[in-house]
Protein backbone atom coordinates (compact mmCIF):
# COMPACT_ATOMS: atom_id res chain seq x y z
CA UNK A 1 0.00 0.00 0.00
CA UNK A 2 2.69 2.37 1.12
CA UNK A 3 4.49 2.24 -2.32
CA UNK A 4 1.36 1.98 -4.41
CA UNK A 5 0.66 4.83 -2.96
CA UNK A 6 4.10 6.33 -3.80
CA UNK A 7 3.19 5.59 -7.36
CA UNK A 8 0.25 7.49 -7.25
CA UNK A 9 1.68 10.69 -5.66
CA UNK A 10 4.41 10.34 -8.23
CA UNK A 11 2.31 10.33 -11.26
CA UNK A 12 0.38 13.09 -9.94
CA UNK A 13 3.94 15.22 -9.10
CA UNK A 14 5.45 14.38 -12.53
CA UNK A 15 2.49 15.77 -14.06
CA UNK A 16 1.96 18.88 -12.16
CA UNK A 17 5.64 19.48 -12.77
CA UNK A 18 5.56 18.79 -16.42
CA UNK A 19 2.75 21.07 -17.76
CA UNK A 20 4.11 23.06 -15.64
CA UNK A 21 6.78 23.41 -16.92
CA UNK A 22 5.22 23.68 -20.92
CA UNK A 23 2.85 26.75 -19.50
CA UNK A 24 5.54 28.51 -18.13
CA UNK A 25 6.90 28.56 -21.76
CA UNK A 26 4.11 30.99 -22.83
CA UNK A 27 5.40 33.38 -20.74
CA UNK A 28 6.07 37.10 -23.04
CA UNK A 29 4.16 35.22 -26.09
CA UNK A 30 0.88 34.58 -25.19
CA UNK A 31 -2.27 35.75 -27.80
CA UNK A 32 -1.89 39.07 -25.42
CA UNK A 33 -0.96 40.21 -22.15
CA UNK A 34 -4.27 38.57 -20.42
CA UNK A 35 -3.15 35.47 -21.21
CA UNK A 36 0.64 35.56 -20.39
CA UNK A 37 -0.43 36.49 -17.35
CA UNK A 38 -3.11 33.58 -17.19
CA UNK A 39 -0.58 30.69 -18.23
CA UNK A 40 2.10 32.14 -15.65
CA UNK A 41 -0.32 32.13 -12.94
CA UNK A 42 -1.52 28.58 -14.10
CA UNK A 43 2.05 27.14 -14.28
CA UNK A 44 3.23 28.57 -11.11
CA UNK A 45 0.28 26.89 -9.34
CA UNK A 46 1.05 23.49 -10.82
CA UNK A 47 4.66 23.94 -10.45
CA UNK A 48 4.01 24.78 -6.34
CA UNK A 49 1.49 21.32 -6.86
CA UNK A 50 4.94 19.59 -7.73
CA UNK A 51 6.79 21.26 -4.90
CA UNK A 52 4.11 20.18 -2.46
CA UNK A 53 3.50 16.75 -3.58
CA UNK A 54 7.65 15.61 -3.73
CA UNK A 55 8.04 17.07 -0.40
CA UNK A 56 5.33 14.79 1.45
CA UNK A 57 6.80 11.97 -0.49
CA UNK A 58 10.46 13.33 1.48
CA UNK A 59 8.93 14.59 4.39
CA UNK A 60 6.66 10.92 4.78
CA UNK A 61 7.74 8.14 2.47
CA UNK A 62 11.61 8.54 2.63
CA UNK A 63 11.89 9.70 -0.62
CA UNK A 64 14.76 12.19 -1.29
CA UNK A 65 14.73 16.22 -1.58
CA UNK A 66 11.86 17.73 -3.49
CA UNK A 67 14.93 19.11 -5.55
CA UNK A 68 16.22 15.68 -5.87
CA UNK A 69 13.10 14.35 -6.91
CA UNK A 70 12.21 16.86 -9.30
CA UNK A 71 15.20 17.76 -11.48
CA UNK A 72 17.61 14.80 -10.64
CA UNK A 73 15.85 11.77 -11.93
CA UNK A 74 16.41 9.67 -15.13
CA UNK A 75 13.67 10.51 -17.37
CA UNK A 76 12.47 6.62 -17.34
CA UNK A 77 11.60 7.25 -13.34
CA UNK A 78 9.05 9.96 -14.18
CA UNK A 79 5.81 8.64 -14.08
CA UNK A 80 3.68 11.33 -15.78
CA UNK A 81 1.53 10.64 -18.40
CA UNK A 82 2.52 11.07 -22.38
CA UNK A 83 -0.05 13.98 -22.68
CA UNK A 84 1.88 16.40 -20.50
CA UNK A 85 4.97 16.09 -22.27
CA UNK A 86 3.85 17.75 -25.48
CA UNK A 87 5.37 20.69 -27.12
CA UNK A 88 2.91 23.34 -26.59
CA UNK A 89 2.11 24.19 -30.02
CA UNK A 90 -0.13 27.03 -30.86
CA UNK A 91 -2.51 28.33 -28.44
CA UNK A 92 -5.09 26.15 -29.66
CA UNK A 93 -3.70 22.97 -28.66
CA UNK A 94 -2.75 24.66 -25.21
CA UNK A 95 -6.18 25.30 -24.53
CA UNK A 96 -7.47 22.05 -25.35
CA UNK A 97 -5.08 20.35 -23.39
CA UNK A 98 -5.46 22.96 -20.44
CA UNK A 99 -9.13 22.01 -20.68
CA UNK A 100 -8.47 18.27 -20.73
CA UNK A 101 -6.14 17.85 -18.16
CA UNK A 102 -7.25 20.35 -15.62
CA UNK A 103 -10.89 18.86 -15.46
CA UNK A 104 -8.66 15.40 -15.13
CA UNK A 105 -6.48 16.70 -12.49
CA UNK A 106 -9.42 18.93 -10.02
CA UNK A 107 -11.20 15.18 -10.23
CA UNK A 108 -8.06 13.44 -8.93
CA UNK A 109 -8.10 15.50 -6.13
CA UNK A 110 -11.58 15.50 -5.93
CA UNK A 111 -11.41 12.30 -5.28
CA UNK A 112 -8.83 12.09 -2.50
CA UNK A 113 -10.30 14.79 -0.54
CA UNK A 114 -11.19 11.74 2.07
CA UNK A 115 -7.86 9.50 1.09
CA UNK A 116 -7.04 8.10 4.92
CA UNK A 117 -3.03 9.26 4.14
CA UNK A 118 -3.83 12.59 5.88
CA UNK A 119 -0.94 14.85 4.33
CA UNK A 120 -2.33 13.93 0.93
CA UNK A 121 -5.90 14.75 1.90
CA UNK A 122 -5.25 17.49 2.93
CA UNK A 123 -3.19 18.99 0.11
CA UNK A 124 -6.27 17.74 -2.18
CA UNK A 125 -9.08 20.05 -0.02
CA UNK A 126 -6.21 22.68 -0.16
CA UNK A 127 -5.47 22.47 -4.02
CA UNK A 128 -9.12 21.81 -4.77
CA UNK A 129 -10.03 25.65 -4.99
CA UNK A 130 -7.12 26.73 -6.63
CA UNK A 131 -7.75 24.27 -9.47
CA UNK A 132 -11.37 25.34 -9.68
CA UNK A 133 -9.97 28.90 -11.26
CA UNK A 134 -7.56 26.50 -13.35
CA UNK A 135 -11.00 24.89 -15.04
CA UNK A 136 -13.45 28.18 -15.17
CA UNK A 137 -10.87 29.81 -17.34
CA UNK A 138 -10.27 26.70 -19.75
CA UNK A 139 -14.27 26.42 -19.31
CA UNK A 140 -14.54 30.13 -20.55
CA UNK A 141 -12.09 30.07 -23.33
CA UNK A 142 -13.39 27.12 -24.95
CA UNK A 143 -16.93 27.95 -25.28
CA UNK A 144 -15.78 31.73 -25.93
CA UNK A 145 -13.39 30.24 -29.07
CA UNK A 146 -15.97 27.57 -30.40
CA UNK A 147 -18.31 30.17 -30.47
CA UNK A 148 -15.92 33.03 -32.13
CA UNK A 149 -14.87 32.95 -35.55
CA UNK A 150 -15.44 30.26 -38.25
CA UNK A 151 -11.31 29.49 -37.64
CA UNK A 152 -11.25 29.46 -33.83
CA UNK A 153 -14.38 27.15 -34.29
CA UNK A 154 -12.15 25.04 -36.08
CA UNK A 155 -9.28 24.97 -34.73
CA UNK A 156 -10.68 23.85 -31.44
CA UNK A 157 -12.16 20.95 -32.94
CA UNK A 158 -9.37 20.09 -34.77
CA UNK A 159 -7.40 20.55 -31.18
CA UNK A 160 -9.78 18.48 -29.31
CA UNK A 161 -9.31 15.73 -31.86
CA UNK A 162 -5.67 16.09 -31.84
CA UNK A 163 -5.64 16.15 -28.16
CA UNK A 164 -7.82 13.21 -28.12
CA UNK A 165 -5.95 9.85 -27.47
CA UNK A 166 -3.51 11.87 -25.19
CA UNK A 167 -6.11 12.75 -22.79
CA UNK A 168 -7.02 9.36 -22.76
CA UNK A 169 -3.51 8.24 -22.01
CA UNK A 170 -4.18 10.17 -18.70
CA UNK A 171 -6.26 7.16 -17.33
CA UNK A 172 -3.46 4.71 -17.63
CA UNK A 173 -4.00 1.26 -15.14
CA UNK A 174 -1.04 0.43 -13.01
CA UNK A 175 -0.73 -2.06 -10.61
CA UNK A 176 -0.88 0.63 -7.70
CA UNK A 177 -4.78 1.32 -8.85
CA UNK A 178 -6.36 -2.09 -7.62
CA UNK A 179 -4.56 -1.84 -4.56
CA UNK A 180 -5.43 1.81 -3.81
CA UNK A 181 -8.80 0.97 -4.29
CA UNK A 182 -8.63 -1.85 -2.00
CA UNK A 183 -7.63 0.16 0.45
CA UNK A 184 -10.21 2.49 0.22
CA UNK A 185 -7.66 5.27 -0.85
CA UNK A 186 -8.17 6.22 -4.36
CA UNK A 187 -11.23 5.08 -6.27
CA UNK A 188 -9.13 4.40 -9.45
CA UNK A 189 -8.21 5.83 -12.84
CA UNK A 190 -11.30 3.94 -14.38
CA UNK A 191 -13.63 5.95 -12.03
CA UNK A 192 -11.42 9.10 -12.76
CA UNK A 193 -11.83 8.62 -16.34
CA UNK A 194 -16.03 7.99 -16.26
CA UNK A 195 -16.48 11.05 -14.22
CA UNK A 196 -14.10 12.76 -16.44
CA UNK A 197 -15.81 11.95 -19.54
CA UNK A 198 -18.90 12.81 -18.20
CA UNK A 199 -18.04 16.29 -17.65
CA UNK A 200 -15.92 17.26 -20.71
CA UNK A 201 -18.47 15.80 -23.15
CA UNK A 202 -21.35 18.14 -21.74
CA UNK A 203 -19.17 21.54 -21.96
CA UNK A 204 -17.76 20.72 -25.68
CA UNK A 205 -21.41 20.08 -26.55
CA UNK A 206 -22.53 23.14 -24.93
CA UNK A 207 -19.96 25.10 -26.57
CA UNK A 208 -21.23 23.62 -30.16
CA UNK A 209 -18.24 21.08 -30.73
CA UNK A 210 -18.05 17.59 -31.02
CA UNK A 211 -16.64 14.56 -28.68
CA UNK A 212 -14.30 12.49 -29.99
CA UNK A 213 -15.15 8.68 -29.27
CA UNK A 214 -13.88 7.56 -25.73
CA UNK A 215 -12.39 4.81 -28.18
CA UNK A 216 -9.89 2.94 -25.32
CA UNK A 217 -8.06 1.16 -28.23
CA UNK A 218 -6.55 4.52 -29.75
CA UNK A 219 -5.68 5.96 -25.82
CA UNK A 220 -1.93 6.55 -25.78
CA UNK A 221 -0.65 5.04 -22.74
CA UNK A 222 2.88 4.24 -21.43
CA UNK A 223 4.05 7.40 -19.72
CA UNK A 224 2.68 5.77 -15.88
CA UNK A 225 5.10 2.85 -16.78
CA UNK A 226 8.26 4.88 -17.54
CA UNK A 227 7.67 5.03 -21.34
CA UNK A 228 7.54 8.33 -22.27
CA UNK A 229 7.35 10.26 -25.86
CA UNK A 230 10.64 11.77 -27.40
CA UNK A 231 9.77 15.24 -25.78
CA UNK A 232 10.16 14.41 -22.40
CA UNK A 233 13.97 13.54 -22.55
CA UNK A 234 14.94 17.24 -23.95
CA UNK A 235 12.76 18.78 -21.65
CA UNK A 236 14.14 17.41 -18.20
CA UNK A 237 17.68 18.29 -20.39
CA UNK A 238 16.73 21.58 -20.16
CA UNK A 239 14.91 21.97 -17.09
CA UNK A 240 18.21 20.08 -15.39
CA UNK A 241 21.12 22.60 -17.79
CA UNK A 242 22.17 24.81 -14.61
CA UNK A 243 21.66 22.55 -11.62
CA UNK A 244 24.02 19.96 -14.06
CA UNK A 245 26.70 22.15 -13.96
CA UNK A 246 27.13 21.22 -10.61
CA UNK A 247 24.98 19.11 -8.97
CA UNK A 248 26.69 19.23 -5.78
CA UNK A 249 26.67 23.43 -5.43
CA UNK A 250 24.31 25.38 -3.81
CA UNK A 251 22.11 27.24 -6.11
CA UNK B 1 15.83 54.04 -19.75
CA UNK B 2 12.31 52.21 -19.04
CA UNK B 3 10.75 55.25 -20.02
CA UNK B 4 13.46 57.46 -22.27
CA UNK B 5 12.92 61.44 -22.56
CA UNK B 6 15.60 61.84 -24.43
CA UNK B 7 14.77 63.84 -27.17
CA UNK B 8 15.63 64.66 -30.45
CA UNK B 9 16.75 67.81 -31.91
CA UNK B 10 13.52 68.24 -33.62
CA UNK B 11 11.57 66.95 -30.65
CA UNK B 12 13.27 69.78 -28.47
CA UNK B 13 12.09 72.05 -30.96
CA UNK B 14 8.95 71.22 -30.71
CA UNK B 15 8.99 71.11 -27.06
CA UNK B 16 9.66 74.92 -26.63
CA UNK B 17 7.13 76.38 -29.07
CA UNK B 18 4.22 76.10 -27.08
CA UNK B 19 2.69 79.34 -29.00
CA UNK B 20 -0.38 77.12 -30.75
CA UNK B 21 -1.55 76.54 -27.27
CA UNK B 22 -3.70 79.12 -25.03
CA UNK B 23 -1.76 81.02 -23.02
CA UNK B 24 -4.39 81.17 -20.12
CA UNK B 25 -4.84 77.38 -19.88
CA UNK B 26 -0.90 76.88 -20.20
CA UNK B 27 -0.27 79.22 -17.28
CA UNK B 28 -2.66 77.60 -14.92
CA UNK B 29 -1.25 73.94 -16.13
CA UNK B 30 2.01 75.07 -15.28
CA UNK B 31 0.98 76.58 -12.26
CA UNK B 32 -1.15 73.60 -11.08
CA UNK B 33 2.33 71.63 -11.82
CA UNK B 34 4.42 73.76 -9.34
CA UNK B 35 2.09 73.35 -6.79
CA UNK B 36 2.69 69.36 -7.14
CA UNK B 37 -0.63 68.70 -8.29
CA UNK B 38 -1.35 65.52 -10.53
CA UNK B 39 -2.77 66.07 -14.05
CA UNK B 40 -5.83 63.34 -14.87
CA UNK B 41 -6.65 62.30 -17.93
CA UNK B 42 -9.75 64.62 -18.27
CA UNK B 43 -7.98 67.91 -17.49
CA UNK B 44 -6.75 70.11 -20.20
CA UNK B 45 -2.92 69.43 -21.27
CA UNK B 46 -0.72 71.38 -23.77
CA UNK B 47 -0.52 68.89 -26.89
CA UNK B 48 3.60 68.22 -26.24
CA UNK B 49 2.93 67.21 -22.85
CA UNK B 50 0.46 64.81 -23.68
CA UNK B 51 2.59 63.72 -26.99
CA UNK B 52 5.90 63.38 -24.71
CA UNK B 53 4.01 61.50 -22.17
CA UNK B 54 2.72 58.76 -24.38
CA UNK B 55 6.06 58.05 -25.66
CA UNK B 56 7.74 57.75 -22.13
CA UNK B 57 4.36 55.17 -21.17
CA UNK B 58 4.61 53.88 -24.18
CA UNK B 59 8.46 53.30 -23.75
CA UNK B 60 8.39 51.94 -20.32
CA UNK B 61 5.26 49.37 -21.09
CA UNK B 62 7.41 47.94 -24.35
CA UNK B 63 10.43 47.84 -22.00
CA UNK B 64 8.15 45.38 -19.19
CA UNK B 65 6.85 43.11 -21.99
CA UNK B 66 10.40 42.99 -24.29
CA UNK B 67 12.55 42.69 -21.36
CA UNK B 68 10.28 39.39 -19.95
CA UNK B 69 11.78 37.89 -22.92
CA UNK B 70 15.82 37.40 -22.10
CA UNK B 71 14.74 36.60 -18.27
CA UNK B 72 11.60 34.23 -19.55
CA UNK B 73 13.80 31.85 -21.40
CA UNK B 74 15.33 31.00 -18.25
CA UNK B 75 12.44 30.09 -16.02
CA UNK B 76 12.54 26.46 -17.65
CA UNK B 77 16.01 25.50 -16.49
CA UNK B 78 16.30 27.70 -13.13
CA UNK B 79 17.95 25.70 -10.54
CA UNK B 80 15.93 23.94 -8.02
CA UNK B 81 11.95 24.98 -7.02
CA UNK B 82 12.42 27.99 -5.19
CA UNK B 83 14.42 29.89 -7.83
CA UNK B 84 12.12 28.47 -10.70
CA UNK B 85 9.10 29.32 -8.44
CA UNK B 86 10.54 33.00 -7.67
CA UNK B 87 11.44 33.59 -11.59
CA UNK B 88 7.94 32.92 -12.94
CA UNK B 89 6.62 35.30 -10.68
CA UNK B 90 8.76 37.78 -11.42
CA UNK B 91 8.43 37.89 -14.95
CA UNK B 92 4.86 37.34 -14.54
CA UNK B 93 4.81 40.78 -12.74
CA UNK B 94 7.16 42.33 -15.46
CA UNK B 95 4.25 41.50 -17.80
CA UNK B 96 1.63 42.94 -15.33
CA UNK B 97 3.64 45.57 -15.41
CA UNK B 98 3.22 45.91 -18.78
CA UNK B 99 0.01 45.87 -19.08
CA UNK B 100 -0.39 48.23 -15.88
CA UNK B 101 1.62 50.96 -18.27
CA UNK B 102 -0.29 50.48 -21.16
CA UNK B 103 -3.57 51.29 -19.42
CA UNK B 104 -1.90 54.03 -18.26
CA UNK B 105 -1.03 55.35 -22.12
CA UNK B 106 -4.61 54.70 -23.10
CA UNK B 107 -5.51 57.19 -20.95
CA UNK B 108 -3.58 59.49 -22.99
CA UNK B 109 -5.48 58.89 -26.57
CA UNK B 110 -3.56 55.80 -28.25
CA UNK B 111 -4.87 52.60 -27.92
CA UNK B 112 -2.52 49.28 -27.08
CA UNK B 113 -3.04 48.00 -30.46
CA UNK B 114 -1.42 50.78 -31.72
CA UNK B 115 1.27 50.97 -28.99
CA UNK B 116 2.00 47.34 -30.25
CA UNK B 117 1.88 48.08 -33.78
CA UNK B 118 4.45 51.02 -33.42
CA UNK B 119 6.86 48.44 -31.32
CA UNK B 120 6.72 45.92 -34.21
CA UNK B 121 7.40 48.62 -36.71
CA UNK B 122 10.11 50.27 -35.25
CA UNK B 123 8.36 53.51 -34.29
CA UNK B 124 8.42 53.36 -30.95
CA UNK B 125 11.38 52.19 -28.93
CA UNK B 126 12.01 49.83 -25.45
CA UNK B 127 14.63 50.14 -22.82
CA UNK B 128 18.59 48.98 -24.98
CA UNK B 129 19.33 47.01 -22.48
CA UNK B 130 17.44 44.13 -23.17
CA UNK B 131 19.21 43.80 -26.83
CA UNK B 132 21.68 42.16 -25.15
CA UNK B 133 21.36 38.13 -24.33
CA UNK B 134 21.15 36.29 -21.55
CA UNK B 135 23.56 34.04 -22.01
CA UNK B 136 24.20 32.12 -18.49
CA UNK B 137 22.20 31.54 -15.00
CA UNK B 138 24.41 34.36 -14.18
CA UNK B 139 22.91 36.81 -16.03
CA UNK B 140 19.54 36.24 -14.23
CA UNK B 141 21.50 37.18 -11.25
CA UNK B 142 22.72 40.14 -12.59
CA UNK B 143 19.24 41.37 -14.09
CA UNK B 144 17.52 41.16 -10.88
CA UNK B 145 19.90 42.71 -9.30
CA UNK B 146 21.58 45.10 -11.09
CA UNK B 147 18.75 45.96 -14.51
CA UNK B 148 15.96 45.64 -11.95
CA UNK B 149 17.84 47.81 -9.17
CA UNK B 150 19.01 50.27 -12.42
CA UNK B 151 15.11 50.34 -13.16
CA UNK B 152 14.17 51.22 -9.37
CA UNK B 153 15.85 54.06 -9.64
CA UNK B 154 14.54 55.17 -13.03
CA UNK B 155 10.68 54.66 -11.18
CA UNK B 156 11.16 56.01 -8.33
CA UNK B 157 12.19 59.08 -9.61
CA UNK B 158 9.47 59.19 -12.61
CA UNK B 159 6.89 58.31 -9.77
CA UNK B 160 7.01 61.46 -8.56
CA UNK B 161 5.99 62.94 -11.78
CA UNK B 162 2.48 65.23 -12.58
CA UNK B 163 0.96 62.42 -14.64
CA UNK B 164 -1.60 61.07 -12.35
CA UNK B 165 -2.06 57.70 -13.51
CA UNK B 166 2.01 57.04 -14.87
CA UNK B 167 2.39 58.33 -11.00
CA UNK B 168 -0.02 55.51 -9.48
CA UNK B 169 1.03 52.85 -12.23
CA UNK B 170 4.52 53.33 -10.72
CA UNK B 171 3.93 53.67 -7.01
CA UNK B 172 2.52 49.88 -7.26
CA UNK B 173 5.40 48.66 -10.11
CA UNK B 174 7.86 50.04 -7.24
CA UNK B 175 6.34 47.88 -4.47
CA UNK B 176 6.67 44.99 -6.93
CA UNK B 177 10.25 45.65 -8.10
CA UNK B 178 11.70 45.86 -4.22
CA UNK B 179 10.50 41.91 -4.24
CA UNK B 180 12.61 41.32 -7.55
CA UNK B 181 15.49 43.50 -5.92
CA UNK B 182 15.33 40.84 -3.33
CA UNK B 183 15.18 37.54 -5.13
CA UNK B 184 18.32 39.23 -7.43
CA UNK B 185 20.20 39.80 -4.37
CA UNK B 186 19.89 36.83 -3.07
CA UNK B 187 20.90 34.86 -6.41
CA UNK B 188 23.85 37.07 -6.94
CA UNK B 189 24.98 36.49 -3.62
CA UNK B 190 24.47 32.87 -3.78
CA UNK B 191 26.52 32.68 -6.91
CA UNK B 192 29.20 35.20 -5.17
CA UNK B 193 29.89 33.16 -1.96
CA UNK B 194 29.17 30.04 -4.89
CA UNK B 195 32.09 27.83 -6.12
CA UNK B 196 34.89 28.80 -8.20
CA UNK B 197 32.69 28.16 -11.17
CA UNK B 198 29.45 29.51 -9.70
CA UNK B 199 31.60 33.03 -9.32
CA UNK B 200 33.59 33.08 -12.63
CA UNK B 201 30.12 32.90 -14.21
CA UNK B 202 28.67 35.93 -11.71
CA UNK B 203 32.26 37.73 -12.86
CA UNK B 204 31.66 36.76 -16.83
CA UNK B 205 28.15 37.97 -16.63
CA UNK B 206 28.75 41.09 -14.50
CA UNK B 207 31.49 42.45 -16.68
CA UNK B 208 29.21 41.87 -19.90
CA UNK B 209 26.59 43.65 -18.34
CA UNK B 210 28.44 46.94 -17.14
CA UNK B 211 28.38 49.16 -20.46
CA UNK B 212 24.80 48.54 -21.15
CA UNK B 213 24.14 49.31 -17.53
CA UNK B 214 25.83 52.67 -17.98
CA UNK B 215 23.87 53.02 -21.02
CA UNK B 216 20.75 52.35 -19.11
CA UNK B 217 20.13 55.77 -18.19
CA UNK B 218 21.08 57.32 -21.84
CA UNK B 219 23.48 59.56 -22.99
CA UNK B 220 25.59 62.29 -20.89
CA UNK B 221 23.94 65.31 -19.87
CA UNK B 222 26.57 67.33 -22.39
CA UNK B 223 25.44 65.04 -25.28
CA UNK B 224 21.75 65.06 -24.98
CA UNK B 225 18.96 67.46 -26.49
CA UNK B 226 17.59 69.30 -23.39
CA UNK B 227 14.08 70.48 -22.52
CA UNK B 228 13.73 73.36 -19.56
CA UNK B 229 9.78 72.43 -20.51
CA UNK B 230 10.45 68.40 -19.64
CA UNK B 231 12.18 69.44 -16.37
CA UNK B 232 9.08 72.37 -15.58
CA UNK B 233 6.18 69.82 -16.25
CA UNK B 234 7.58 67.39 -14.62
CA UNK B 235 8.00 65.14 -17.34
CA UNK B 236 11.39 64.07 -16.27
CA UNK B 237 12.34 64.90 -12.92
CA UNK B 238 16.40 64.20 -13.02
CA UNK B 239 19.10 64.30 -15.37
CA UNK B 240 20.27 60.94 -16.91
CA UNK B 241 23.77 61.55 -15.46
CA UNK B 242 22.25 62.16 -12.18
CA UNK B 243 20.38 59.38 -12.21
CA UNK B 244 23.63 57.47 -13.71
CA UNK B 245 25.33 58.55 -10.82
CA UNK B 246 22.81 57.42 -7.86
CA UNK B 247 22.86 53.94 -9.20
CA UNK B 248 26.44 53.79 -9.23
CA UNK B 249 26.67 55.28 -5.61
CA UNK B 250 24.09 52.38 -4.49
CA UNK B 251 25.67 49.38 -6.07
CA UNK B 252 29.14 49.57 -6.81
CA UNK B 253 30.13 49.17 -3.49
CA UNK B 254 28.00 46.08 -3.15
CA UNK B 255 29.58 44.45 -5.68
CA UNK B 256 33.13 45.15 -4.41
CA UNK B 257 32.57 44.44 -0.96
CA UNK B 258 31.39 40.57 -2.69
CA UNK B 259 35.15 40.26 -4.10
CA UNK B 260 33.89 41.18 -7.29
CA UNK B 261 35.13 43.56 -9.69
CA UNK B 262 34.11 46.03 -12.60
CA UNK B 263 35.78 45.87 -15.66
CA UNK B 264 36.76 49.31 -15.64
CA UNK B 265 40.07 50.44 -14.85
CA UNK B 266 38.75 53.96 -14.35
CA UNK B 267 35.51 53.61 -12.29
CA UNK B 268 36.20 55.77 -8.57
CA UNK B 269 34.29 58.25 -7.01
CA UNK B 270 36.01 61.84 -6.84
CA UNK B 271 36.26 63.96 -4.45
CA UNK B 272 33.21 65.58 -5.17
CA UNK B 273 31.27 62.83 -4.59
CA UNK B 274 30.84 62.04 -8.90
CA UNK B 275 31.51 58.55 -9.97
CA UNK B 276 33.57 58.93 -12.85
CA UNK B 277 34.22 56.21 -15.39
CA UNK B 278 35.57 54.96 -18.62
CA UNK B 279 33.96 56.15 -21.98
CA UNK B 280 31.07 53.58 -22.11
CA UNK B 281 30.86 53.78 -26.35
CA UNK B 282 28.05 55.92 -26.49
CA UNK B 283 28.41 54.74 -30.94
CA UNK B 284 27.75 51.64 -29.81
CA UNK B 285 24.88 52.89 -27.86
CA UNK B 286 23.51 54.70 -30.54
CA UNK B 287 23.98 51.59 -32.95
CA UNK B 288 21.70 49.42 -30.69
CA UNK B 289 19.22 51.42 -29.63
CA UNK B 290 19.34 51.77 -34.19
CA UNK B 291 18.30 48.40 -34.49
CA UNK B 292 22.22 46.74 -34.74
CA UNK B 293 22.47 45.28 -31.02
CA UNK B 294 23.16 41.44 -30.49
CA UNK B 295 19.51 40.82 -29.93
CA UNK B 296 17.59 43.18 -31.76
CA UNK B 297 16.20 41.61 -34.33
CA UNK B 298 15.25 38.06 -32.43
CA UNK B 299 13.34 40.12 -29.69
CA UNK B 300 11.21 41.95 -32.35
CA UNK B 301 11.31 38.15 -34.08
CA UNK B 302 9.40 36.73 -30.89
CA UNK B 303 7.02 39.77 -30.17
CA UNK B 304 5.98 39.78 -33.90
CA UNK B 305 5.69 35.77 -33.58
CA UNK B 306 3.34 36.01 -31.14
CA UNK B 307 0.96 38.95 -32.43
CA UNK B 308 0.63 37.22 -35.25
CA UNK B 309 -0.01 33.21 -33.89
CA UNK B 310 -2.09 35.03 -31.58
CA UNK B 311 -4.45 37.06 -33.98
CA UNK B 312 -6.95 34.00 -34.60
CA UNK B 313 -7.74 34.53 -30.69
CA UNK B 314 -7.94 38.19 -30.61
CA UNK B 315 -10.10 37.86 -33.38
CA UNK B 316 -12.34 35.32 -32.37
CA UNK B 317 -12.71 37.11 -28.62
CA UNK B 318 -13.77 40.48 -30.11
CA UNK B 319 -17.04 41.37 -30.19
CA UNK B 320 -18.61 42.61 -33.18
CA UNK B 321 -20.07 45.67 -31.14
CA UNK B 322 -16.92 45.85 -28.98
CA UNK B 323 -16.23 49.80 -29.58
CA UNK B 324 -12.55 50.91 -27.50
CA UNK B 325 -13.17 52.46 -24.29
CA UNK B 326 -10.78 54.53 -22.16
CA UNK B 327 -9.66 52.66 -19.40
CA UNK B 328 -9.80 53.93 -15.72
CA UNK B 329 -6.28 54.37 -14.44
FE1 LIG C 1 3.10 37.70 -9.78
FE1 LIG D 1 8.96 45.91 -14.03
FE1 LIG E 1 11.39 43.98 -12.08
Amino acid sequence: MQNALKELILQMADDALVLGHRNSEWTGIGPMLEEDLAFSSMAQDKIGHALALYTILHEHMGEPDPDKLGFMRKEEEYRCCQFVELPIGEYDFTLARHFLYDHAELIRYEMLVNCPFEPLAQMARKVRGELKYHVLHADTFLRELARGTEESKARMQAAIRYAWPYALGMFEITDADAQLAAAGAYAGEKERRSRWLSTVSSIINDAGLQVPEPDEAKAIYGGRKGYHSEYLKPLLDEMTEVVRLDPTAEW
Amino acid sequence: MYGSTNLTEQDAKRMSDTSAEDPQKLAEFEDRIARGEKIEPDDWMPAEYRRQLIRMIEQHAHSEIVGALPEGTWITRAPNFRRKLALIAKVQDEIGHGQLLYSAAETLGKTREQMLDDLLNGRSKYSNIFNYPAKTWADIAVIGFLVDGAAIVNQVINSKGSYGPYCRALERICYEESFHLKQGHDNFVYLATGTKQQREMLQDAINRWYRPLLHFFGPPDHLSAHSEKLMKWKVKLASNDDMRNQFLDQYVPKILELGLTLPDPNLRKNADGRWEFSDPDWEEFKRVINGDGPCNKERLAVRRYAELAGRWVREALMKPNDTYKVPLA
